[in-house]
């Protein structure tokens, strides 16, 4: 995982819309131009994270897979 | 057409009016949509542990993205309110229900029990083990219980709606309920909301 994130999130063993839900709960607590590192083992996650940052206007500076976990980090905007 | 228009008229070209037009709506159009606040509607009729994922699981979701959420209770969808949630599931006379063990060897988990509706409605209690072994598989693939899905909704402002006929028809009383709930409305109070939804779900 990143550790040069503001915050990390260990969504791990959570199933949807847990992630989500999560993440957003942890993204209220950062301000603008900060980053939230997630990791998740939920493959929905993929798309969802995608798609919830699109709908909030959150960044998705990046994303990736390594062994069944899932990597995300987002800046706040 | 008054005289100013008239000159207007004559002195603009109508294509150029068009081509400003087009340009001039396109981006009025994009900048409306860039402001718009999505908003959820959704009745929830049903009182079951199964029956009550959707629209707890939509409502967070939505909530989360920060759309405008708003649901209405009524009938059996009432349970989903009650202060102490017992909500249960039933096999019965539901043949798309996997009934699968929660524990023991992979091989049996993976047994899908084919009980027939004769035999569970005959057993007693078998409504309380099919309850309590949804419960241990919902732990187990870390889904989130209703409880928590239904703090998520208020926590993320979603509007709780109580229809109160059914408190009047059930015989409930208002303070079995949880206090959050936004409002005791009937069919006549929540349609309007509704119509003015982008997204309306009945459950």
């Amino acid at each position: 995982m990143s550790t040069n994130a503001t915050q990390t999130l260990d969504a791990r063993g959570m199933n949807c819309p847990l992630p989500i839900l999560r993440t957003k709960k942890a993204l209220t607590d950062l301000a603008k131009g900060e980053t939230l590192a997630i990791t998740a083992t939920d493959p929905g996650s993929l798309k969802d994270m995608q798609a919830f940052c699109k709908q909030t206007g959150n960044e998705l500076v990046s994303s990736s897979e390594h062994q069944g976990e899932f990597e995300f980090l987002i800046r706040k905007s | 057409m008054g005289a100013t228009d008239k000159l207007l008229a004559q002195s603009l070209d109508p294509a150029l009016l068009d081509q400003w037009f087009d340009q001039r709506f396109e981006a009025k159009m994009a900048e409306r949509e860039a402001a718009h606040v999505p908003s959820l509607s959704i009745i929830a009729t049903k009182g079951t542990m199964d029956w009550a994922y959707p629209p707890f699981i939509l409502a967070s979701t939505a909530g989360a993205l920060g759309w405008d959420v708003s649901v209405f209770f009524t009938f059996y969808g009432l349970e989903l309110l009650k202060k102490d949630l017992h909500l249960e599931i039933s096999p019965l006379g539901n043949p798309g229900m996997p009934m699968k063990m929660p524990f023991g060897p992979q091989w049996l988990q993976d047994i899908n029990w084919k009980v027939p509706n004769v035999v569970m409605a005959g057993i007693p209690g078998f409504e309380k083990v099919a309850t309590g072994l949804m419960q241990q598989t919902v732990k187990n693939k870390g889904v989130a219980s209703i409880d928590e899905l239904r703090s998520a909704c208020l926590e993320a402002d979603a509007k709780l709606y109580a229809c109160q006929m059914t408190v009047d028809l059930f015989g409930y009383s208002q303070d079995e309920f949880i206090p959050e709930i936004a409002g005791w409305i009937g069919a006549a109070s929540f349609l309007p909301q509704a119509q003015k939804s982008d997204v309306c779900l009945f459950i």
